[in-house]
């Protein structure tokens, strides 16, 4: 880290010998790539289960494997006995070599085949499991808590499902080869011990070193690796930032400053990448050394032995043959255990996420709320909380009547939010309970649910894909004219009109082509297609123009013909609209009544509405202080 | 700057070329891994006939094997000698072949970086931050590269191919065509195998990035989904997006197996053709087994190579167009710069003017976005700026800094012309605080002091202050150490809105101009930071630019811009007894219809 603390003793103007207090790229560490155990039974059997359905593929392609390495250990063989049977003096000469090359070829069939079934099959089974892996993550997702959704970063869970998930990749498809690697690792052992077991023995001496270097050289050669990736992605965030906050820079004049200590970045990668080369290719004149020394041997102990017709000439071939694939299965064989390792800690942040306790599902007895109920919203005492012992609504109790519109205004943390969250069941409550036409919201389905409670939440939310797609979002059986009224009722038909292909306009990610307004119209236009009974609105605060702003208004006001209205209302045109209004603060219902009986009765609202605040969120930060006293007086 | 030389460095050659330009930046490293490849080359084809000799001495065939167990022993020790050789050399070779592509990456990040600093504003607005991205990470890779996988290979191979080829079909021609006949077809096949597979990898790319793009919207909109009871709609995205991704991978697959499959029996193949007609020759009696044990060991040693021309073909692939676009980007004009011959700025009274200012941006020249603005201010004077979105009031705060030049008249600080100034003196002494501010993911008290990292603690502490953020900050567990940005603590909007502010403060600025930048901050905390800031507006002039009246009803002017005309000016009092569209937005502002606010006011 490049980060200096300021020496605050230090009164010198001098800044080129004080170090500026500034880091480029994050100051977090990224997430540490963890090697935790390299062996967890509970992880392995859950993505064995991923696995399992494949597993007559993962079968065929093990003894395919098996295959594909006998015919590698056989070739050598017959060349060994063409050299030997065949073209020996005194051998059985050119029928031998035709039956050796007959055999060759049928090996050539048998490697081929072996070859293909393996690779194709362990290479889809591979790519299935990975997307089975994907969607169950994401369809567990789907229903986990909110709050728990609200804890984690979408980041977070995106490196999980993509990064996590294809890491696993690399070991699901190598796995399958290292069985492979073993049986040649033995088969060659085995072979040349057949063959002549005192050569054999002698050759293979120099394979223990080789298992011993690679087991001094990998950890910290792993190190290396490591630190050359992590100064490679530190350098990289360094650069991403420095794109995002160009302005801010351009405009602090700042470039100077990023420059040097961006400098210090790309070298320390540079000094860490060149040092990851130096362990990667120290490796290289150890294994040629030993493969050099294991040929020497069979040169001068099995060239003496032939020569003393103790052996046959092709078995010294096959010899050479053998040692130069030698070294290849300890080398994938060590790799493999790194390969291992990594899977294992992304197989556990990946049951990680599938374990996530889903808290809110639909009661097995839970019945479909139906279109022709009344459409009324009844809080019962209702007490909820995101933390244990630390309730955000406490005991709380209004009725929504069928048709009317109530705003439910308080100050920030007064638990608005949360009773949106509860008609429509994102958390379960503590205490009391929610029911919707009639029916406590936890015996319906959410499904049905969600058809018949319409929400427009405070930032408008747009998807990838064209106007009309998300207008209509998931009511498939909206048709274009109902889109298109829907859009006209709610004002944003002119400006849609006005975008290059009209509704079929693709929006940029996340509608950043649109501004906040026009994205707020679209979510608007959204909550009229789903044509609800029951509508929760949590209003924007955010400052709009005042020209769209009025659009809004008179949107909102078709918005809620018809419908039961649950606002979460911020600016006094839309709570002065409302049949009633309910005044929250500190979790707790204050007062209720329409707008005259509240000015009336002096309390909260009275005050918070004769601050001439144009926004009920534009309270200053000592807003304790004032409600205090507008409870005080209350009381 | 040594980077600036590099990113000169062959400019105007082909791409390919300008990256050997580069590379032979370093030519001590080049020459050594050249060398080192010649050498472990070498040594690499010496192997088959050492052995092939060994062989034909234990079978005593040589000399009628007199003195063979001597040669034997001679044999082995040149063998291992030159197998820890090879061993040694091909190290040098790896290394410093990597060591080259490093050290050309490390100033071709310097130069990207430098560049990314200097492009202008009108750069930026059009280009997307994933295509810089792209650029600096993905490549400058395929650049990095293109040494050791490309250039380095060729040579590599073609000595490794050339010269055995040369050593087997001079020893036996018929049997050197045998064992090279795989050759052409293999370097065919994995060459454009690589090809496919690369440009099905593009694809693949994008159609992952699809999938996670539905996963991070669905995530990031979870609220909407679930309120809409969205589930089984984004599965279904998810299952289209993923089926689509899945069926190419399968695909790929198939390319890749069917390559690698056949590649296996063309090379087996060729081998038992060398065995056969090797075999009728030693039988003949015109070969020993030693040349056909030769022979056989070439192959081995040919075939990787072989295979490797596929990637050889995809590095030459890859650097090209990765090449060419980074260059494209490196030798990129940059729009606002010093001028030659641009001074420091002097400051004397602090005045600013605009002298009939006309402005278009540059993607759309033919649309006039201000035209004919004028207006001064001097010290201590604040100006305010209103008009609908669009109307081209946040361009004026622009054009004072230099992010964008005028494209008509000009702007003037105390008499000096922006554009003969330079840049660092420029933004030092004019602070634009914007809506939008980017949180660096450090602490606070770096984040305050971005434009002053030298600052001393006390300075800061007062800049959050004024901006009504220090009792937040110290608030906090760890107080102005606490970590922000996109990993760290989250703020509010109008909480970075007053970080931001606090940021401009540490410039002691002769211009201070406020594009929107309390949007986010309630109406109490802006009063107070208005109230803080009387003082500090004393030395300077200040530009409040605001749809939001409240915020700059104080100004000693105020223009309503629209469509990039001043249409009215004066104070808040005079337009609103003038009456017209200041009157109107006014009225739209205040509660409707409400009297109980004027009998308040």
């Amino acid at each position: 880290m490049t980060e200096a603390t300021l020496n605050t003793e230090d009164d010198s103007e001098d800044r080129n010998r004080r170090p500026p207090r500034a880091v480029v790229g994050s100051s977090l560490d990224r997430e540490e790539e963890v090697f935790g155990k390299a062996y967890d039974p509970r992880i392995v059997r859950r993505i064995w289960a991923f696995v399992k359905p494949y597993r007559s593929q993962i079968y065929l392609s093990v003894a395919a494997v098996l295959a594909f390495t006998l015919t590698q250990l056989a070739f050598p063989l017959v060349i060994r006995y063409a050299i030997d049977n065949g073209m020996a003096q005194g051998g059985g000469g050119r029928s031998v070599l035709l039956w050796c090359i007959a055999g060759f070829a049928g090996l050539i069939a048998i490697n081929f085949a072996a070859s293909w079934v393996q690779e194709t099959v362990v290479g889809k089974a591979a790519e299935n499991v990975l997307f089975d892996m994907r969607r169950a993550m994401f369809a567990h997702l789907q229903r986990v808590s909110l709050s728990w959704m609200d804890k984690t970063e979408v980041g977070r869970l995106m490196s999980r499902l993509m990064g996590d998930v294809n890491s696993m990749q690399e070991f699901l498809e190598t796995s399958v080869l290292s069985v492979g690697d073993i049986v040649l690792l033995f088969g060659i052992v085995g072979v040349l011990l057949w063959l002549d077991p005192l050569l054999g023995a002698i050759t293979m001496a120099t394979m223990p070193i080789l298992f011993i270097v690679r087991l001094f050289w990998l950890p910290p050669a792993k190190v290396s690796f490591m630190a050359a990736h992590h100064t490679n992605s530190s350098a990289n965030g360094a650069l991403a930032e420095g794109i995002n906050g160009v302005r801010t820079v351009q405009s602090l004049d700042r470039q100077q400053v990023n420059f040097d200590l961006y400098e210090e970045k790309a070298r320390a990668n540079l000094r860490a990448h060149l040092r990851a080369a130096k362990f990667a290719q120290v490796m290289v004149p150890i294994v040629d050394t030993l493969t050099g020394i294991s040929m020497a041997t069979v040169i001068v102990v099995g060239g003496q032995m032939v020569l003393g017709r103790q052996l046959d000439v092709g078995v010294m071939v096959a010899f050479l043959f053998y040692i130069q694939r030698f070294f290849d299965p300890i080398r994938s064989l060590t790799m493999q255990y790194s390969v291992f390792q990594r899977a294992m800690s992304s197989g556990t942040r990946i049951v990680e996420v599938l374990d996530v306790p889903v808290s809110i599902e639909d009661k097995p007895d839970a019945v479909a709320l139906s279109r022709d109920m009344d459409g009324s919203v009844e809080f019962r005492n209702v007490t909820f909380g995101y933390r244990k012992n630390q309730p955000v609504l406490k005991n709380v109790s209004f009725r929504v009547n069928p048709g009317e519109t109530v705003a439910i205004v308080g100050p920030t943390g007064s638990g608005k939010s949360s009773c949106m969250s509860l008609v429509h069941r994102f958390y379960d409550v503590w205490d009391g309970s929610v029911t919707v036409g009639g029916h406590d919201v936890r015996d319906v389905t959410q499904d049905s649910l969600g058809a018949e409670v319409a929400m427009v939440l405070q930032e408008p939310f747009l998807f990838t894909g064209s106007v009309i797609e998300n207008i209509r979002y998931n009511k498939q059986s909206a048709t274009r004219e109902q889109v298109i009224d829907a859009a006209r009722a709610v004002g944003a038909h002119d400006f849609i009109m006005s975008l290059a292909d009209g509704y079929d306009t693709k929006l940029e990610q996340r509608g950043g082509n649109l501004s906040l307004g026009q994205r707020q119209l679209i979510s608007f236009a959204r909550a009229l297609v789903a044509d609800a009974k029951i509508l929760v609105l949590d209003e924007a605060t955010a400052n709009i123009d005042s020209y769209t702003e009025m659009l809004i208004q008179k949107a909102l006001k078709r918005l809620l013909e018809g419908r039961t209205g649950l606002v979460i209302a911020h600016r006094l045109a839309t709570i002065r609209g409302a049949d009633r209004i309910i005044v929250l603060q500190n979790g707790e219902l204050l007062e209720s009544g329409n707008h005259d009986q509240l000015m009336e009765k002096q309390g909260l609202y009275s005050r918070l509405y004769t601050m001439n605040y144009s926004s009920f969120d534009d309270l200053p930060e000592n807003a304790e202080d004032m409600v205090a006293t507008a409870v005080g007086k209350a009381t | 700057m040594s980077h600036v030389i590099a990113a000169q460095a062959g400019k105007g050659l082909s791409t390919l070329w300008r990256i050997m330009v580069l590379t032979w930046r370093h030519p001590w490293m080049v020459i050594i891994t050249i060398l080192s490849c010649f050498i472990s080359s070498a040594l690499q084809l010496w192997t088959p006939v050492l052995l092939g000799q060994a062989v034909d001495r234990a079978e005593g065939v040589l000399d009628g094997g007199v003195g063979a167990a001597d040669a034997l022993w001679t044999i082995a020790m040149i063998l291992l000698v030159v197998s820890i050789l090879r061993g040694l050399f091909t190290m040098s070779m790896n290394y410093f072949g990597e060591a080259v592509g490093h050290h050309t990456a490390y100033e071709l990040r310097l130069a990207v970086y430098e560049k990314i600093q200097r492009l202008s504003f009108s750069y930026h607005d059009k280009v997307h931050t994933g295509d810089l991205i792209t650029v600096g990470m993905l490549d400058l890779e395929g650049v990095r590269m293109f040494f050791a996988t490309g250039l380095l290979r060729v040579i590599l191979l073609g000595t490794l191919i050339g010269v055995g080829a040369y050593m087997l079909i001079s020893t036996d021609w018929v049997l050197g065509l045998l064992a090279l006949s795989f050759a052409p077809f293999v370097a065919v096949n994995s060459s454009i195998t690589q090809l496919r597979l690369r440009a099905t990898w593009l694809t693949l790319q994008e159609m992952l990035q699809n999938l996670s793009r539905v996963m991070e919207e669905n995530l990031g909109g979870i609220r909407v989904v679930r309120a809409f009871a969205g589930g089984r709609h984004e599965m279904h995205k998810y299952n289209e997006a993923s089926d689509a991704a899945l069926e190419l991978a399968h695909e790929r697959v198939n390319i890749r197996v069917n390559s690698t499959s056949l590649m296996n029996v063309s090379f087996f193949i060729s081998m038992g053709l060398v065995l056969w007609y090797g075999g009728e020759r030693v039988m003949a009696g015109q070969m020993t087994v030693g040349t056909l044990a030769a022979f056989l060991t070439f192959m081995t040693i040919l075939q990787m190579p072989v295979r490797q021309l596929g990637l050889l073909v995809n590095s030459f692939a890859r650097a090209s167009t990765c090449g060419n676009r980074l260059f494209a980007f490196l030798d990129l004009d940059v729009e606002i710069k010093d001028e030659p011959g641009a001074k420091p700025l002097k400051l004397g009274e602090g005045t600013l003017r605009f002298e009939n200012v006309d402005f278009a941006y540059p993607s759309a020249p033919f649309r006039p976005v201000l035209s004919g603005i004028s207006f001064e201010a001097r010290k201590g004077e604040t100006i305010g700026i209103v008009g609908r979105p669009g109307s081209g009031k946040s361009t004026i705060a622009h054009l004072i800094p230099r992010f964008y030049d005028v494209t008509g008249g000009r702007v003037t600080i105390d008499g000096q012309d922006v554009r003969a100034l330079t840049l660092a003196s420029l933004r030092q002494a004019v602070a634009v605080v914007q809506q939008d501010s980017f949180l660096f993911t450090t602490n606070i008290e770096n984040n305050i002091a971005y434009g002053d990292p030298w600052a001393k603690e006390a300075r800061i502490a007062r800049a959050s202050e004024f901006a009504q953020l220090h009792n937040y900050i110290i608030g906090l567990p760890t107080g102005y150490e606490t970590i922000v940005g996109e990993r760290g603590v989250s703020l509010s909007g109008g909480q970075r809105q007053r970080l931001n502010i606090a940021r401009s403060l540490m410039l002691r600025p002769a211009v201070m101009v406020f594009d929107d930048s309390t949007a986010a901050v309630d109406a109490g905390t802006e009063q107070r930071i208005r109230t803080a800031m009387k003082r500090f507006a004393r030395d300077r002039v200040t530009l409040i630019i605001s749809h939001r009246l409240s915020s700059l009803m104080h100004a000693d002017q105020i223009l309503f811009i629209d469509e990039g005309r001043v249409v009215e000016r004066g104070t808040h009092e005079e337009l609103l007894a003038l009456g017209g569209r200041y009157r109107a937005l006014y009225d739209l502002q205040v509660k409707p219809g409400d009297d109980q606010l004027e009998a308040a006011e």
